[in-house]
């Protein structure tokens, strides 16, 4: 142990019961953070990041083990705790009913912050965080990320020698990300400060001093992130290759000996093999001339993969899909054409204009709040536009939502089958709501319980199945009437990896038997799945384009291979500039 | 300011801003009340009066015509004739009318030989009580008429008992005096328990109550800092009450003003123990709201002796009406304003308050603390 840890967890294990079910949230977990530095709590929903946080925060009791925050007992002392550390909690902690002035008073009252140096705290932290013309604003009617920093603002007020900030980053869009990061490193240079901060997204490890990797409630690491990724060094390649579809290539990849992981990134795979070493292009992909093969930099996400991946997994993958999907050649399936849709005086989707090709895997990529379920919606017609044209499959969905509907399947952002029925009942109710009856039905039951393998969960409520499994459930009943376009909201929110991987390699192969995808995602590095995207910010399409085009509108001398978050970050600096520029012409 | 007051006075002041920018809140405090004493006081009225009555005369004589005179000068009736028995028998049936008085076609000649009861009477005993107001009022009515009918034929009526009553409290017998005194205990259960519950509950879900947990607030605090502004809340909902009780409904307070006040806060107080106490355990607005309704506000309309009378309820169910503190409070309440200080009741009804109040108070304590689980 380390003496001075800001925080050190001792053999922490944690059980949730409700009823019967058992859930063992963190399983025997010990660490130490030294003070001074950033360390980035990283793992999938559901491995017990949030419940390492209030444990830290004496807001839960351990089952078992000791805990110990700025040399105070947790268990023994909560309030003294409590009184020394700051916390943002998911959802920020704010009160939406009041200003971002009021946030700050009442905190500043909470935590005793002397009255005299208020207006000077007050002012440096707006400053930070780019809230001062705002501070009448009510709190709720700030945009995600403009919250979010309020929220840390309202955790700083006193400087806390420890801050623990629960997943402070997830649905915000990249520049608040970046913003937020800035703020939080600039903390710790100037009061010393020790940060633990918890994330979804694998990239974000790469900022931390030092990172603990969850899994499941086990903590599976904790090092400087280039420790991890120095497990896969020599082992990530880059493969191209001519005459092959990008998405065929990772199926025959994924499948190559000595292959552990096959990603599609833009026009090439990713590769992480089982040993280091240069794959031969001959032991690969035999029958092609033209591969392509290059080293690539390991990143930590590659490193997760490695250590939780085994081939076994790999196998699994699919090959082709047995559906029947009348398919339309090249033509254009999806048609929208300058949509808006408001809400009283708020434009939640303004002139936004795109179509999607049959058998695309089209994107739509944004933050939370970019408008991107609402178009959705609207698409689905579960919600009527306010202004603009769009059509599904041919049907104009102002005048013919039903027989548009029927070309569609549907994937909702949240778990939306039956929780008390089980895995079978449930793809029979949603067969049946499609029409299908008799032996059609139980052909379709078997070849969704087949495909998606869910034979083991046949009988399990929806309720008890694993996220992973849920998620499968749900895309298998949105796949019982053989939809010809498929709608996916946010569909690997909050998965992890290893099942987002699976998720991308059912879209591929759904795609490949001609299924028209189109789906949502705030991931950044997701959008190299698609083959076009577009990006949304506030309602509006910044841009449109396949990845390559995205990320080479963002390569400069300095970034030659820029990141899908590098363009948006881009997209967004360009627009607010041209905004600027409107303004200082006005 | 020390720190402990400054944290207290930063709760209240979040706390009345998030009530003034409410309008929920806003309008169960104020505009709740209005509607309901407006509703108690000039809709709703437990006193049976212009009850819909059928006459049935068979043979229309002097004797008949002053007694079906004297129904049609009542207030308590709005008389309607029928020609035949089986005619207003239907229109009973169907509920248009409440009752029927039926003369035969010897009613003249048996009053005048001086036999008894030469009336008929039917009431629709759907609604029991209803139909027991219309009996007493019919009876009432006949009687009042018999005696005027016997002094003008210059012979004594033998009556075996004749009865003075004299009313005490509500002279005028005014259901009104009597509803609006109790509603004001409805209304301050409504702000209490039902509001209180659910803005807790409000916190929980916002996920703002684990924010508020990890900083040096104490759990005492909090609690204080929740619970004075909506104390002020609820004591302005039973001040407005009180004022149009007075004002608008004429109801009398023979009490001192302070003793009412005092009475009030305390029941306020048990209000906002239960509103606390169901917000903690249930942590979810819909659930806080409902079992509000249920553990609280229903039983507070139906079991206080508010609009129904305690004393005519089965052995089993009085026994429950004292876990239901809005029952003590209504009997001080009409207790103070139409009697006056009646030290014995006052006394026995606010320590029982307050046993409740000492119970509730030590369960929030034990159930509150900074913890989620």
């Amino acid at each position: 142990m380390i003496p001075d840890a800001a925080l050190s967890f001792r053999n922490v294990r944690q059980v949730f019961t409700s009823g019967e079910h058992a859930l063992c949230a963190l399983d025997g977990v010990s660490f130490d953070i030294a003070p001074g530095r950033v360390s980035g709590l990283i793992g999938p929903d559901g491995a017990g990041k949030t419940t390492l946080m209030r444990l830290a925060c004496g807001l839960l009791r351990p089952a078992l083990g000791e805990i110990c925050v700025l040399g105070l007992d947790v268990v023994g002392e909560p309030q003294a705790v409590q009184s020394a550390v700051g916390y943002m909690p998911q959802r920020f902690g704010l009160y939406e009913d009041l200003s971002v002035q009021e946030n700050l008073d009442l905190y500043a009252d909470l935590q005793g912050l002397p009255e005299d140096g208020r207006v000077a705290r007050y002012d440096e932290l707006m400053h930070m965080t780019g809230l001062a013309p705002f501070t009448a604003r009510l709190a709720g009617r700030l945009s995600g990320g403009m919250k979010q920093k309020l929220g840390l603002a309202c955790a700083l007020l006193r400087a806390p020698r420890l801050l623990l900030l629960d997943e402070p980053t997830v649905g915000v869009d990249p520049v608040s990300r970046r913003e937020l990061w800035a703020i939080v490193y600039g903390q710790v240079r100037e009061q010393g400060m020790s940060v633990l901060l918890s994330t979804a997204y694998l990239d974000e490890a790469e900022r931390c001093d030092e990172v603990l990797l969850l899994h499941q409630g086990k903590l599976l690491g904790q090092g400087p992130p280039a420790d991890f990724s120095a497990e896969v060094r020599g082992r990530i390649f880059q493969v191209g290759a001519e005459g092959i579809s990008h998405r065929q290539l990772q199926t025959r990849l994924s499948q190559a000996p000595g292959v552990l992981d096959a990603l599609v990134e833009g026009e090439t795979v990713r590769l992480v093999m089982d040993e280091a070493g240069e794959p031969k292009a001959a032991s690969l992909l035999p029958d092609l001339d033209e591969v392509h093969i290059k080293p690539a930099a390991p990143r930590f996400e590659d490193a997760f993969v490695a250590r939780l991946k085994t081939r076994h997994d790999s196998a699994a993958a699919l090959g082709g899909l047995d559906l029947h999907i009348d398919s339309h050649g090249d033509e254009e399936v999806i048609q929208v054409h300058r949509l808006l849709r408001r809400f009283g005086d708020f434009i939640a989707v303004n002139d936004v204009s795109f179509s999607v090709r049959s058998g695309e895997i089209f994107g739509l990529l944004g933050a939370n709040g970019a408008g991107k379920t609402t178009t959705f919606r609207m698409l689905c017609g579960l919600l009527p536009a306010s202004g603009g044209e769009l059509s599904v499959a041919g049907h104009d969905l102002h005048t013919a939502r039903a027989e548009a509907r029927r070309h569609i399947g549907y994937m909702a952002q949240k778990f939306s089958l039956y929780g008390d029925l089980s895995v079978s009942q449930n793809l029979r109710f949603f067969a049946s709501a499609y029409g299908l009856r008799g032996r059609r039905q139980d052909k379709r039951v078997a070849w969704a319980i087949d495909t998606f393998e869910l034979a083991d969960y046949r009988q399990a409520n929806a309720r008890d199945l694993p996220l992973g499994f849920k998620q499968r459930l749900s895309f298998a009943a949105a796949l019982m009437h053989e939809p010809e376009i498929l709608f996916l909201d946010e569909p690997t929110s909050g998965v992890d990896p290893l099942a987002r991987r699976e998720f991308w390699v059912r879209t591929n192969a759904l795609a490949e038997a001609g299924v028209t995808v189109l789906v949502t995602t705030h991931f950044m590095e997701e959008a190299n799945y698609c083959d076009r995207l577009v990006i949304m910010a506030e309602g509006r399409v910044l841009a449109e384009g396949t990845p390559r085009e995205m990320k080479a509108r963002a390569r400069s001398v300095d970034n030659p291979d820029p990141t899908m978050e590098d363009a948006f970050i881009r997209l967004i600096e360009q627009r607010e500039h041209k905004e600027k520029g409107k303004e200082a012409a006005a | 300011m020390n720190d402990r007051l400054r944290r207290l006075w930063g709760m209240i002041r979040k706390e009345s801003l998030q009530i003034l920018r409410d309008p929920s809140s806003i309008s169960i405090a104020f505009v709740m009340p209005v509607v309901l004493l407006l509703l108690f006081g000039y809709g709703v009225s437990l006193d049976a009066k212009h009850i819909p009555l059928g006459i049935v005369i068979e043979q229309p004589d002097t004797a008949s015509q002053s007694l079906a005179g004297a129904f049609d000068r009542s207030e308590f009736f709005r008389p309607q004739r029928f020609g035949a028995i089986q005619e207003a028998q239907q229109a009973l049936a169907e509920r248009r009318i409440d009752g029927i008085l039926w003369l035969r076609n010897d009613f003249s000649s048996r009053l005048l030989s001086g036999n008894e009861a030469p009336i008929g009477v039917f009431v629709n005993g759907v609604d029991s009580n209803q139909a027991n107001i219309t009996k007493g009022y019919i009876q009432g009515t006949w009687l009042a008429w018999l005696q005027h009918f016997a002094a003008a034929q210059g012979r004594d009526l033998d009556l075996p008992v004749a009865m003075e009553q004299r009313v005490w409290f509500n002279p005028a017998l005014n259901s009104r005096l009597f509803l609006v005194p109790g509603l004001i205990a409805i209304i301050m259960t409504m702000i209490g328990s039902l509001l209180t519950a659910m803005v807790v509950a409000r916190e929980w879900e916002r996920g703002t109550m684990e924010a508020l947990m990890v900083t040096p607030l104490h759990m005492g605090e909090m609690l204080a800092g929740k619970l004075i502004p909506y104390f002020a809340l609820g004591m302005g909902g039973m001040l407005l009450s009180v004022a149009m009780a007075l004002v608008l409904f004429g109801v009398p307070l023979l009490s001192p003003f302070w003793l009412l006040m005092l009475c009030s806060a305390l029941f306020m107080l048990v209000s906002l123990a239960i509103g606390l106490l169901i917000s903690i355990v249930t942590r979810n607005q819909f659930l806080a709201g409902q079992v509000a309704l249920v553990v609280s506000f229903l039983p507070s309309f139906l079991l206080s002796g508010f609009l129904f009378d305690i004393h005519s309820m089965p052995e089993w169910v009085q026994t429950i009406t004292y876990l239901v503190p809005a029952r003590y409070f209504v009997a001080i309440l009409q207790t103070l304003f139409l009697a006056g200080p009646v030290w014995p009741v006052v006394l026995a009804n606010a320590g029982a308050m307050l046993l409740m109040l000492v119970i509730l108070t030590a369960l929030v304590v034990k159930k509150s603390y900074k913890r989620l689980d």
